[in-house]
């Protein structure tokens, strides 16, 4: 008979979890702290100028928000795509993914230079605007990933857990879509209008997602002692490792695409060559510790199996993902509009020169705050609801595994 | 140590209840905002542009609408205009000769909504008070024979009197 | 009275009537067929109209900025902001040195808001706050404005500002504040009072300067000033390739 899966709150009382309790509240504090003080003294006070308008508050809200339409993907694997092994891990995933939204949605509100005018973004609509389209895609994604949840976790609404996953499996696509599309719909700036950007996107969405929540899935898992079988974490890291390389694929095609049409090789050079920070934070952090760094350790034989090996690929992943989204959002932005083509222009402006740009501690204090506001929910939330399994030992998950005696056999030992 | 809590419990809503006996213990006159009055009359029959009460209830409602009309067809009638407002009520200089900001008190704006803890955000961007370059209106454009006035609907109401109390008002600035 | 003259004096007076009332009726008519030039305070813009501006940079000198100067008293900016460092300050018109390194040539020539017919930065604005007026200004609705500074990323031309300041001393005439964003109005409060006579302030000060870059008008009427001369010498838009066909045009580039 097939072993049921059984989900329960997290039970722990003691100090460990009110200190991470605490320690999470205090980086939120700070971070609103940070955000009254740059709404209150205006922006001045942030490094982030007319020439880079959007700074490290939006690298951290824009990967907050990619990776929670991610961090979707493991339910969606379980109830679209039908893969048993996957079920018992949809009610974490979809409480990250409102978290992340939630923690990223909170960093780019409250960087608006009216954040008290959120009322007149949600009642006034350009529909022309790919913004307008994604305030009414995120907001929609809270509540479909809620009626989600509910279906999944209320036993009698279960036979609506698969549409109800379609559903949100597709309204994802769509809010990552129209996440890229905020930098794809430009014409004005030489590293964005391309069409790429979108499913690049979405493929890097699956990429940070996964990444995130094998973290905080090991992170729970250790910190409530419960079992968190090899066979789940080898199937979801072999995923990541897939994921990972298809993001590589993306960035390959984007770049090879730019250097080929002369129109675009002086930007594909500042990006690749001769830009300074960017340049080093593509290869080096994008490529380097962000993707071949953490592929070899997926793959390898032996690191491939270590479970501390397995988290810091993961934290890699997600610092290399911070680092192409500053590339592409600051970098994009420093590199300088053409006015006219192939002629030097220069002005009192910052026209044609490389805009600079030093983020200042507020808006890096604001950015943290948004992770911690996810990590805060995610912590409440599985004391309050039964959103962790009580185990995802290999017995439980897959009990027709032949390798199941091996592995209890490891863990003993 | 239950019979402890229990007393406390019932201290601290002893206390409570005698919190609502305050008001009567304290003055029985509810302080009133002192409202600067303006520099001009509208009319002979009407002080401000509207009658005064339907200011006082509505004007925001006013501004509102002159805003997005000015803002998105470019009307500029001067009546419900909040330049306009500003030239009439507010004094260029408050009474120790600085220039009059919205945070003084003297403010005609402030003096009632800094009273009703009503927060506005007109003057983060719009001048608070009326400055020299621009407080000159002259009633009829350079076009000869143009007086806007008569061929408006919002403008009916203008007397011959508000016309040379604005004209007035040109000169002194 | 007979019955006669009263049926005459009702009927004169009925006529007399009529006669007044049609005279009310098409005397706004006549009164605004005589100063079509300038609209009336209260009558809202119309597409009949399309304000642009011919620059002529052949008559723009590499060290004079009169322009950036006249908008910079017109509207207030430029001496406010105390707090900002120098990228963070607002500047709604600038003077750019354009150079072509392969000849050598080199060029000078004022650049703001194009006032563009499909402005990409009305597009990408979530609240509407960014719009394009009926007469074709674009303008941002600062009371409406989050922001954001999305249109800002989107303008090909930089044209915008981020205000990243508390501001005192604004002028009436050109509301600007904290944590919103501002362009070139084209001076619409100077066009929405002289219309067709209107200067702007940038084009004024060059003019005080003696060198008559400028030229504003209705692009839409085929016997302004600009038109005639546009038709005559013609105009080069900056980034004619993007397709927004720009209400700001320029001789000499």
């Amino acid at each position: 008979m097939k072993a049921k899966v059984h989900f329960r709150e997290v039970l722990n009382n003691g100090t460990g979890y009110y200190g991470l309790l605490a320690l999470l509240g205090a980086i939120v504090l700070v971070g609103l702290g940070a955000a009254f003080y740059m709404e209150h003294n205006g922006h001045f006070v942030t490094g982030m100028n007319n020439q880079i308008v959007w700074g490290t508050p939006h690298v951290f809200a824009v990967f907050l928000i990619v990776a929670a339409s991610g961090a979707l993907n493991v339910a969606s694997i379980g109830s679209v795509f039908g893969i048993p092994l996957y079920k018992p891990l949809a009610p974490l995933s979809g409480l990250l993914a409102i978290a992340l939204l939630a923690g990223g949605l909170a960093v780019l509100v409250l960087d608006l230079g009216h954040p008290d005018r959120l009322i007149v973004a949600m009642t006034y609509y350009n529909f022309k605007s790919i913004f307008a389209w994604n305030v009414m895609l995120y907001t929609g994604f809270m509540a479909v990933v809620v009626v989600y949840l509910w279906m999944m976790m209320e036993r009698k609404m279960n036979k609506f857990t698969k549409p109800a996953g379609f559903f949100a499996f597709i309204w994802r696509l769509a809010l990552t879509t129209g996440t890229g599309s905020i930098f794809g719909f430009i014409v004005a700036r030489e590293a964005y209008d391309a069409a790429i950007m979108a499913p690049m996107f979405v493929i890097m969405s699956f990429s940070f997602g996964l990444a995130i929540y094998i973290l905080v899935l090991m992170a729970s898992f250790k910190w409530t002692d419960r079992v968190l079988g090899d066979k789940i974490l080898y199937r979801l890291k072999n995923l990541l490792g897939v994921f990972i390389g298809a993001v590589l694929y993306f960035v390959l095609a984007f770049h090879l695409t730019g250097l080929y049409a002369a129109e675009h090789q002086t930007v594909e050079r500042f990006i690749l060559l001769d830009g300074g920070i960017y340049t080093k934070l593509f290869w080096i952090g994008q490529i380097l510790i962000g993707s071949l760094v953490p592929l070899a350790m997926i793959y390898h034989p032996t690191l491939g199996k270590s479970r501390s090996s397995i988290g810091w690929a993961c934290a890699l992943v997600i610092l290399g993902g911070m680092a192409q989204m500053y590339v592409i959002i600051i970098g994009g932005q420093a590199f300088p509009l053409v006015l006219f083509p192939g002629l030097d222009v220069s002005s009192s402006f910052n026209d044609g020169v490389v805009a600079s740009y030093a983020p200042k501690l507020p808006e890096f204090l604001l950015g943290i705050g948004g992770f911690a506001i996810a990590m805060l929910m995610v912590t409440i939330a599985v004391k309050v609801l039964r959103f962790l399994p009580e185990s995802l030992a290999d017995a439980i998950v897959d009990p027709h595994s032949a390798s199941d005696a091996n592995n209890v056999a490891k863990k003993a030992a | 140590m239950a019979v402890m809590y229990k007393y406390v419990r019932s201290l601290i809503l002893l206390a409570g209840m005698a919190c609502l006996g305050l008001p009567l213990v304290a003055q029985s006159e509810t302080p009133l905002p002192v409202i600067p009055e303006a520099t001009s009359r509208f009319s002979d029959a009407q002080a401000c542009v509207e009658p005064t009460e339907e200011m006082r209830k509505n004007h925001m409602n006013y501004i509102l609408h002159q805003r997005d009309e000015t803002m998105h067809k470019g009307i500029r009638t001067r009546q419900h205009s909040l330049e306009e407002c500003i030239n009439c009520h507010v004094p260029a200089e408050d009474k120790e000769g600085q220039p009059m900001r919205i945070e003084s008190k003297e403010h005609f704006c402030n003096s009632c909504h800094s009273y009703a803890a009503v927060k506005i955000d007109c003057f983060q961007c719009h001048a608070d008070r009326p400055v020299g370059k621009t407080a000159f209106h002259p009633l009829t454009s350079q076009a000869p024979g143009k007086t806007d006035f008569h061929h408006s609907d919002a403008d009916t109401t203008v007397s011959a009197n508000t016309l040379e109390v604005l004209a007035e008002e040109g000169k002194l600035q | 009275m007979t019955h006669k003259s009263e049926i005459d004096s009702s009927r004169r007076q009925f006529l007399n009537g009529s006669a007044i009332a049609a005279g009310l009726a098409i005397a706004p008519g006549v009164m605004l067929h005589q100063v079509a030039n300038a609209k009336p305070a209260d009558q809202a813009v119309s597409s009949d109209k399309r304000w642009g501006m011919l620059i002529d940079t052949n008559k723009c000198s590499k060290g004079c900025d009169a322009c950036v100067r006249g908008c910079q008293t017109e509207n207030g900016w430029g001496e406010n902001e105390t707090k900002s460092n120098p990228d963070q300050l607002a500047q709604w018109i600038r003077k750019v040195e354009v150079r072509d390194t392969s000849t050598g040539f080199s060029n000078s020539l004022p650049l703001m808001c194009q006032h563009c017919e499909h402005p990409p930065c009305v597009d990408v604005c979530p609240t509407g706050a960014s719009f394009k007026r009926a007469d074709g200004i674009v303008l941002v609705d600062k009371h409406i404005c989050i922001g954001c500074r999305y249109c800002m990323m989107a303008c090909p031309y930089k044209a915008r500002s981020f205000i990243h300041e508390d501001l005192h001393d604004q002028l009436p005439t050109a509301p600007r504040g904290k944590g919103t964003v501002e362009s070139c109005t084209l001076c619409v409060h100077r066009v929405d009072k002289d219309g067709d006579n209107a200067i702007p302030a940038c084009a004024e000060a060059c003019n005080a300067e003696g060198h008559e870059a400028f030229v504003f008008g209705d692009l839409k009427n085929p016997n302004s000033r600009i038109s005639q001369e546009l038709a005559k010498h013609g105009g080069t838009q900056i980034r004619a390739d993007l397709g927004l066909n720009v209400g700001i045009r320029y001789r000499g580039i």
